[in-house]
């Protein structure tokens, strides 16, 4: 077969770079592969599959050398426009690519570009109404639809061109685990029975690696690809999920993907591990530092909050969890003053939150948002930590150090745009830690994270944690709940519906459960661990 | 035209008119149904904007003929019943009441400026204003003074006549966003269309992005409010608009926008040469029209060719892009019903006011309560027959759902 996505030689640098960002690229995909893009942030992922319709380098700039050549067409003479009846490309926050308000409008716009028929326009958007499961929403604006129907919207708004290539960066990072699923079916839907191609990057390898046909492991720093069947390429990689490192951990062969593959050949470890000690129970410093009672919020008719009660104390890692619109963020902003609650207390340190304001504020209570960048609004880190100095009122130069403490290698004459992700959760971390709240709290702060910076994440936590912080993380990311929260609690329609220690809330949960857990449960359910480190200690410790 | 439109469309679409709703060829099943639920089987769907928008373009002509205050309360009051009754089910729908502040907000600044500068008329003095002359320099121009009933209604009556006309366009715009009427604009325009539409949309994201930005400066415990607060939350705010922008740029091209038909360089002459020469014809025309001297032959017609050749130009300009409509909003009876309506009250007050009769105008010095007119209300009433005219708006349920 005739492969339909072609690079021979390709190499791509960016204008003012020193490397390039890519070098010598040859690669061959045929119809119907799909195809998963893996590495760590900054390593040209984004690149790649930009390069794939001509956005790179005809839209970012840079140069291109060597050949892409998409269904037999050359991306050097042809522009994104012209390439887009065989190349549908997915960006990742699809609410930013939408052009049009409504779900149908906006389903049919590229086919109106492309100077479609209107009687194929209707049948095609009536098909992919269907297809995607969006039947339902077909006159919604698009600004009211939830996470996972907006990247639906975002998959159908390519596909209706009938597109040969499918192109998606990170289509399940901002999901719950939920929406992600639903997306995931739709993706091998037209896999199996379209056979479209399909290139996706994503970094919750967890959530995606089983239905990979191939794995391209993009190494950055311009180093060649590695591309392999997942079995051959996860045997190495550093960024792995944890049922390939419990694998390897465990020397498995061949190398398991999912949890099914793994459960067939855990039975020895589970066995190995029944005889592990006791985890052992945490003991809480006794005095809440956040209470919660009945508290109740709205946005407008729209309940968001019904009453929830909740304390929480120094030490914890509480991980907040439920899908998109549960009521999480809602919660957070009650928590750190930036609404009031309609009825009920809210209580840091036995004071109203709503009623502080500057260093009292902060002093107590610190916030790191969805988008970090949203806490960052100098040009240069260095005058950003000045700032964060001057605002919590201390020593000058005492959020530096602090930086330089959990993050050495980030340069302080850079601009935090540049940044990468997770060097720019860490320098809001660092703003908001230097002012020493007694709370902390996240949200959504491993989207976008490779594994390797998630780890840090955690080790940070938990260290805070230990340091008499109480933490709270607003997360769909189970596997940073396994790693580092002491309790979750689970959010629904604005009630908590579970609250309890980490293993007893996600183990027998199906959406919730970290894969290690998913692994090991055995038919009685019972003690199990939720992490791979978990399980090298406890190998480690029964020898 | 606009039956060409529908015809070419699928007979059960559900966005169109179907042939129930004049009562022919009703399938048997529905003829046992009571009257009743049959009038309901006219099918809910949008009307086409340009017609909301010429029934409101009517009854903005008809304000802008009066200073009675009842008439002009009359059609602010025709105005909401048809917006309360037909509006669409998106976002903008519920910019009416915006409208009807921004109309207080109008009268209030028209009444300031006339208790403050303006001379006043009649002689029943309310209250007296400390004055100011300013020098001979600045023409000499009083201010305060005086404040006089008389000039207080007058003030009042004018400013609820530019009040009105700005309802009826903030009706048209909650009946049929102005992102849909440009929809509708000829291909050559699409791109001017398009680049309105963006801006449009991206106005409710800025607004989350100024609410995220003054968020995050209480995050860090900064001052929100005063003149500091604000200039520093603006960078970021446009910061993110331009990211934003680039990014949708880049999904606009990856999805064909700005494909080009192959054309001929015949095409591409008569394109040019047809819009050019528009241009110079609507010149010379225009210049006839105002300079009385002008032989009469250049006026009118030389207008008339040019506006001709224009349009000649326009649909030339229109097949170099590629592009298809899906479902275009179809042109049909209601339509017709909707945007005559609203010419009709148009019509019948520009041809009082020209004909002089009596009523349009309140009384202000001296001051007496205005008459009401019969014929003037009866034009006026004609424009609350679209409430019935247009069919319902369809997915009202979604209302609620967007509140979220």
């Amino acid at each position: 077969m005739t492969p339909v996505i072609e690079f021979a030689s390709v190499t791509i640098t960016y204008p003012g770079a020193e490397r390039p960002a890519l070098a010598n690229v040859d690669l061959a995909i045929s119809e119907g592969e799909l195809v998963l893009v893996v590495g760590q942030t900054g390593s040209g992922k984004t690149t790649l599959l930009r390069a794939i319709n001509g956005l790179v380098p005809h839209f970012t700039g840079g140069t291109l050398a060597g050949s892409v050549r998409i269904a037999g067409r050359h991306t050097s003479t042809h522009h994104p426009r012209d390439l887009a009846d065989v190349v549908g490309i997915v960006p990742q926050d699809p609410l930013l690519s939408f052009v049009t308000d409504t779900v149908e409008e906006e389903l049919a716009y590229g086919m109106e570009c492309l100077g479609v028929p209107a009687s194929t326009m209707r049948r095609r958007v009536e098909e992919t109404l269907d297809l995607l499961g969006l039947a339902d929403v077909r006159d919604r604006p698009l600004l009211s639809l939830s996470g996972g129907q907006r990247q639906r919207v975002a998959i159908g708004a390519v596909l209706t061109a009938h597109p040969r290539v499918l192109v998606l960066d990170e289509p399940t990072s901002a999901l719950d685990p939920g929406a992600a699923e639903e997306v995931l079916a739709v993706l091998q839907r037209l896999v199996h029975d379209l056979g479209i191609t399909v290139v996706l990057a994503e970094h919750r390898l967890e959530r995606v690696l089983e239905y990979a046909d191939r794995v391209i492991y993009v190494p950055g720093d311009a180093q060649p690809l590695v591309v392999g069947t997942p079995a051959e390429v996860m045997q190495a990689s550093p960024v792995a999920p944890p049922v390939v490192r419990l694998g390897r951990l465990a020397e498995w062969t061949p190398l398991p993907l999912s949890v099914r593959d793994a459960r067939r050949q855990a039975r020895d470890l589970r066995e190995r591990l029944l005889h592990r000690p006791a985890r052992p129970r945490r003991t809480l410093m006794a005095d809440p530092v956040v209470t919660v009672e009945h508290t109740r919020a709205s946005y407008g008719p729209v309940p968001a909050l019904r009453g929830v009660t909740l304390d929480i104390a120094k030490g914890e890692i509480v991980a907040l969890m439920g899908r998109n619109g549960a009521g999480k963020s809602t919660l957070l902003s009650t928590l750190v003053g930036l609404r009031r609650p309609d009825a009920g207390t809210v209580r840091i340190d036995g004071v109203d939150p709503a009623t502080l304001t500057g260093p009292r504020l902060i002093g107590r209570i610190g916030l790191v948002p969805q988008d970090s960048t949203d806490l960052l609004q100098r040009d240069s880190v260095a005058a950003e930590c000045a700032d964060a100095d001057r605002d919590a009122g201390v020593e000058p130069g005492s959020t530096a150090a602090l930086l330089a403490r959990i993050a050495p290698e980030i340069p302080g004459d850079a601009h935090p745009r540049d940044l990468s992700e997770g060097q720019r959760l860490v320098l809001a971390l660092a703003v908001v830690l230097v002012a020493t709240p007694a709370v902390l709290l996240l949200d959504e702060p491993t989207r976008g994270l490779d594994y390797p910076t998630k780890e840090r994440l955690s080790d940070l936590l938990r260290h805070l944690a230990a340091s008499g912080h109480a933490i709270v993380v607003a997360t769909h990311d189970v596997e940073l709940a396994a790693e580092t929260a002491t309790r979750v609690v689970v959010l629904a329609e604005g009630e908590v519906v579970a609250d309890g220690p980490t293993a007893e809330v996600v183990v027998g949960s199906p959406l919730f459960a970290p894969q290690v857990a998913k692994v090991l449960v055995g038919p009685d359910g019972g003690d199990v661990p939720l992490t791979v480190t978990e399980v090298r200690e406890a190998l480690a410790v029964s020898g | 035209m606009a039956r060409l439109q529908t015809s070419e469309r699928p007979p059960q679409h559900p966005g169109g008119i179907d042939a129930s709703f004049f009562g022919r060829n009703v399938p048997p099943s529905d003829t046992f149904r009571p009257k009743k639920q049959r009038r309901a089987t006219r099918l809910p769907r949008l009307l086409h904007p340009g017609a909301w928008w010429l029934w409101a373009a009517g009854l903005a002509v008809a304000a802008s003929r009066m200073t009675n205050p009842l008439l002009l309360l009359l059609i602010v009051a025709v105005a909401g019943y048809v917006v309360a009754a037909r509006r669409s089910p998106s976002p903008w729908a519920r910019s009416f009441s915006v409208f009807l502040k921004l109309g207080l907000i109008v009268i209030a600044i028209r009444v300031v400026f006339q208790a403050i500068v303006a001379a006043p008329i009649g002689t029943t003095v309310i209250f007296t204003l400390p004055a100011l002359t300013l020098p001979e320099i600045m023409a000499g121009v009083r201010l305060g003074g005086p404040v006089t009933l008389e000039s207080m209604v007058a003030a009042l009556y004018d400013g609820m006549r530019l009040a009105t006309i700005l309802i009826c366009v903030g009706a048209a715009n909650s009946l049929a966003s102005p992102a849909r009427l440009l929809k509708a604009v000829p291909a050559a325009l699409y791109e001017f269309g398009l680049s309105v539409v963006v801006a449009v949309t991206f106005a409710p994201q800025l607004v989350a992005d100024l609410d995220r930005v003054r968020t995050s400066r209480r995050l860090r415990g900064r001052a929100v409010g005063g003149v500091r607060g604000t200039a520093a939350v603006a960078l970021p705010v446009l910061e993110g608009a331009l990211e934003r922008s680039v990014t949708l740029a880049a999904a606009m091209d990856s999805r064909g926008y700005g494909r080009q038909a192959a054309r001929t360089p015949l095409a591409r002459h008569a394109t040019a040469a047809a819009l050019l020469s528009a241009l110079v014809f609507v010149v010379i025309g225009a210049y006839a029209l105002l300079d009385a001297s002008a032989p009469a032959v250049l006026g009118l017609p030389m207008l008339a060719l040019g506006f001709a050749l224009g349009i000649a130009g326009f649909a030339l300009a229109g097949r170099r892009s590629v592009r298809t409509r899906y479902r275009p909003d179809p042109w049909s009876w209601p339509e017709w019903g909707v945007a005559l309506c609203g010419m009709a009250t148009g019509a019948t007050l520009i041809a009082m006011s020209i004909a002089g009769v009596p009523g349009l105008i309140a009384p202000v010095d001296p001051l007496a309560w205005p008459a009401v007119p019969p014929l003037a209300v009866a034009g006026i009433l004609m424009s609350v027959l679209p409430a019935v005219i247009a069919p319902p708006a369809p997915g009202l349920r979604v209302r609620a759902e967007v509140a979220a």
